[in-house]
């Protein structure tokens, strides 16, 4: 446990000491400081029949900064460390792969949060000057936000899985912007395809991102997606697993 | 310490390594030598853990590297080739990072830690960017990061490569130190190095152990034991014949430099036949200015015995 924690604070240290953490916080905070600023005046227009907070987390400005994030995010994990060498003495040291492979994992989901935090201050902002509520309930804060985590989850381990399979970064973060995309638009396949049964269309729905953060954003606690992006992201980080285990293999 | 049996590592196309089998016991500095690919490398990687053999067996300590990984690699420490390190932490903070990978125990990772940098010398770039250091300086945070968790074995790849003179000479001794606590495997191709600290030799070339036995058993073992210079002015075209005709003379070569010829004779080992080369010199009144003997060194028998693939080298 202490080997893995030592693992996780290096992870986590080594975003803050690289330029790409601050690049990632700045862009991101931009697109969604604009996100935020938009749906506002939109909403101050006319009168809107949905709550700032949903606004700000279905919109495309979001949807947009989200794919981006994550490629940036996860794609020096593994491949800077097979391309700088430093995977030598990492496993020689008396480490397990498994320990790596999720101390790299939770280290970018770490910083995934932090990036976060700070568009808690948008809907603050909000109320202390309109004196409204921002949510339609104080679930659909605890709601949006929990499928941030969740959809952070999936992502990130679709991230980490391409970063395992080059020692090149650009190649990573190519990989795991197709995924991601991909993965994305899978939920919006049914429709498009008017012709798929309705078997199909549900399995479809589940990839639906768009779907879940709408239900989550306005506080509906659905358990389904909770469970399947769960169980998705123990796949994909399997799959990490064993993909990091067989370039021993590789070499 | 060290047990290797019969260990080949196949990469596809062609063969790192075959049948290699070695030992090393507790206590011995073992000199890993061989040109440049000839699986130094990938042995050390195989021992350290960080690959797995197509087939064979190696153990450290008992265990087995591959069966094993964990318990073997908790006993180890290895220094990789180039020294890859984390360009973005500072020396203490790399340090005690590595400290907590090895296990060594919460309250002793600062006096550890401490420990390794006055032995390796990093105290004065303790709070430096790792990235900012000079190619000597990373060598010892490497060095100080593999005697981390006091490892009974050490495992060093080129642990002088890219160094000045005098860092040489302080990393040597630092090895010599080390060796009265630590088993040491080492590879290098500074080879007055392996003479002064090693206790054995393996030299191995294109994948093979060509030769595995002490420095002083090696040197014996060559044919081109020794040499002698001559340099003289001699006046005829015949001089090189006559050297030859001195009895364990095997082999003459002349060289001209202005008036002067310049000898270098080839001689059984053992014998010293500049005696003979005197007396010849003062019958036939040539005039001599240098009359000396080259001891064979251990880079003669590198080159004797990898001598196929060195092509241009003679």
């Amino acid at each position: 446990m202490r080997k893995f924690w030592a693992l996780l604070v290096r992870e986590v240290r080594g975003y803050f000491h690289s330029p790409i953490a601050y690049i990632v916080l700045v862009f991101f905070l931009l697109v969604t400081g604009a996100d935020f600023y938009f749906q506002v005046s939109f909403m101050n227009q006319r009168p809107a029949s949905y709550s700032v907070l949903e606004a700000f987390f279905n919109s495309v400005f979001f949807w947009f900064a989200f794919v981006l994030i994550f490629p940036l995010i996860t794609m020096r994990l593994f491949s800077e460390e097979f391309k700088l060498g430093t995977i030598e003495p990492l496993m020689t040291a008396p480490v397990r792969d498994l320990q790596v492979v999720l101390a790299k994992f939770f280290g970018a989901f770490v910083f995934y949060i932090a990036l976060w935090i700070p568009t808690l201050i948008y809907f603050w902002i909000f109320q202390k000057i309109t004196n409204q509520p921002a949510a339609g309930s104080a679930g659909a804060y605890w709601g949006s936000y929990f499928m941030l985590l969740l959809l952070g989850m999936f992502y990130l381990s679709v991230g980490c899985f391409a970063s395992v399979l080059t020692r090149n970064q650009i190649v990573a973060a190519i990989i795991s912007f197709c995924a991601i995309t991909l993965l994305f638009f899978l939920g919006l396949v049914q429709f498009v395809l008017l012709e798929v049964s309705s078997g199909m269309r549900d399995a479809l729905g589940y990839f639906s991102a768009i779907e879940h953060m709408g239900t989550f954003s306005r506080g509906i606690i659905d358990t389904r997606p909770i469970v399947f992006y769960l169980s998705m992201t123990a796949l994909v980080l399997t799959l990490t697993y064993q993909a990091f285990q067989s370039r021993k293999w590789r070499l | 310490m060290i047990k290797v049996e019969n260990l080949t590592k196949r990469y596809a196309g062609h063969t790192a390594i075959r049948d290699l089998s070695f030992e090393v016991g507790q206590g011995e500095i073992m000199g890993f030598l061989g040109p440049n690919g000839a699986g130094k490398t990938t042995t050390m990687r195989i021992l350290a853990g960080f690959m797995p053999a197509t087939s064979g067996r190696a153990s450290i300590a008992g265990f087995d590297v591959f069966e094993q990984s964990l318990q073997a690699r908790s006993r180890l420490g290895y220094m990789p080739e180039n020294v890859p390190l984390y360009s973005d932490m500072r020396v203490t903070e790399y340090l005690d990072y590595r400290a907590a990978l090895k296990g060594v125990p919460h309250r002793r990772v600062s006096e550890r830690v401490g420990d390794v940098k006055d032995l390796c010398g990093l105290r004065d770039v303790e709070r430096k960017l790792v990235g900012a250091l000079s190619k000597g300086y990373r060598q010892r945070v490497g060095l100080a990061d593999a005697l981390l968790n006091e490892p009974d074995l050490l495992i060093l790849d080129e642990p002088t490569i890219g160094l000045d003179p005098n860092q040489i000479r302080q990393v040597r001794e630092l090895i010599k130190n080390l060796g009265k606590q630590h088993t040491i495997l080492l590879s290098t191709h500074i080879l007055p190095e392996v003479e002064m600290t090693c206790s054995r030799v393996i030299i191995i070339n294109k994948g093979r152990i060509e030769a595995c036995d002490t420095p002083d058993n090696l040197l014996g073992q060559i044919r081109q034991a020794g040499g002698v210079i001559v340099e003289a002015k001699t006046g005829t075209d015949n001089g090189a014949e006559e050297l030859r005709k001195i009895s364990g003379v095997r082999d003459v070569t002349v060289n001209r430099e202005d008036d002067w010829e310049v000898f270098r004779l080839r001689v059984e080992s053992g014998l010293d036949v500049r005696e003979e080369i005197f007396k010849l010199a003062a019958a036939r009144h040539w005039a001599l200015r240098e009359l000396s003997q080259r001891r064979a060194t251990l880079e003669d028998v590198f080159v004797e015995i990898t001598h196929s693939d060195q092509i241009g080298l003679g």
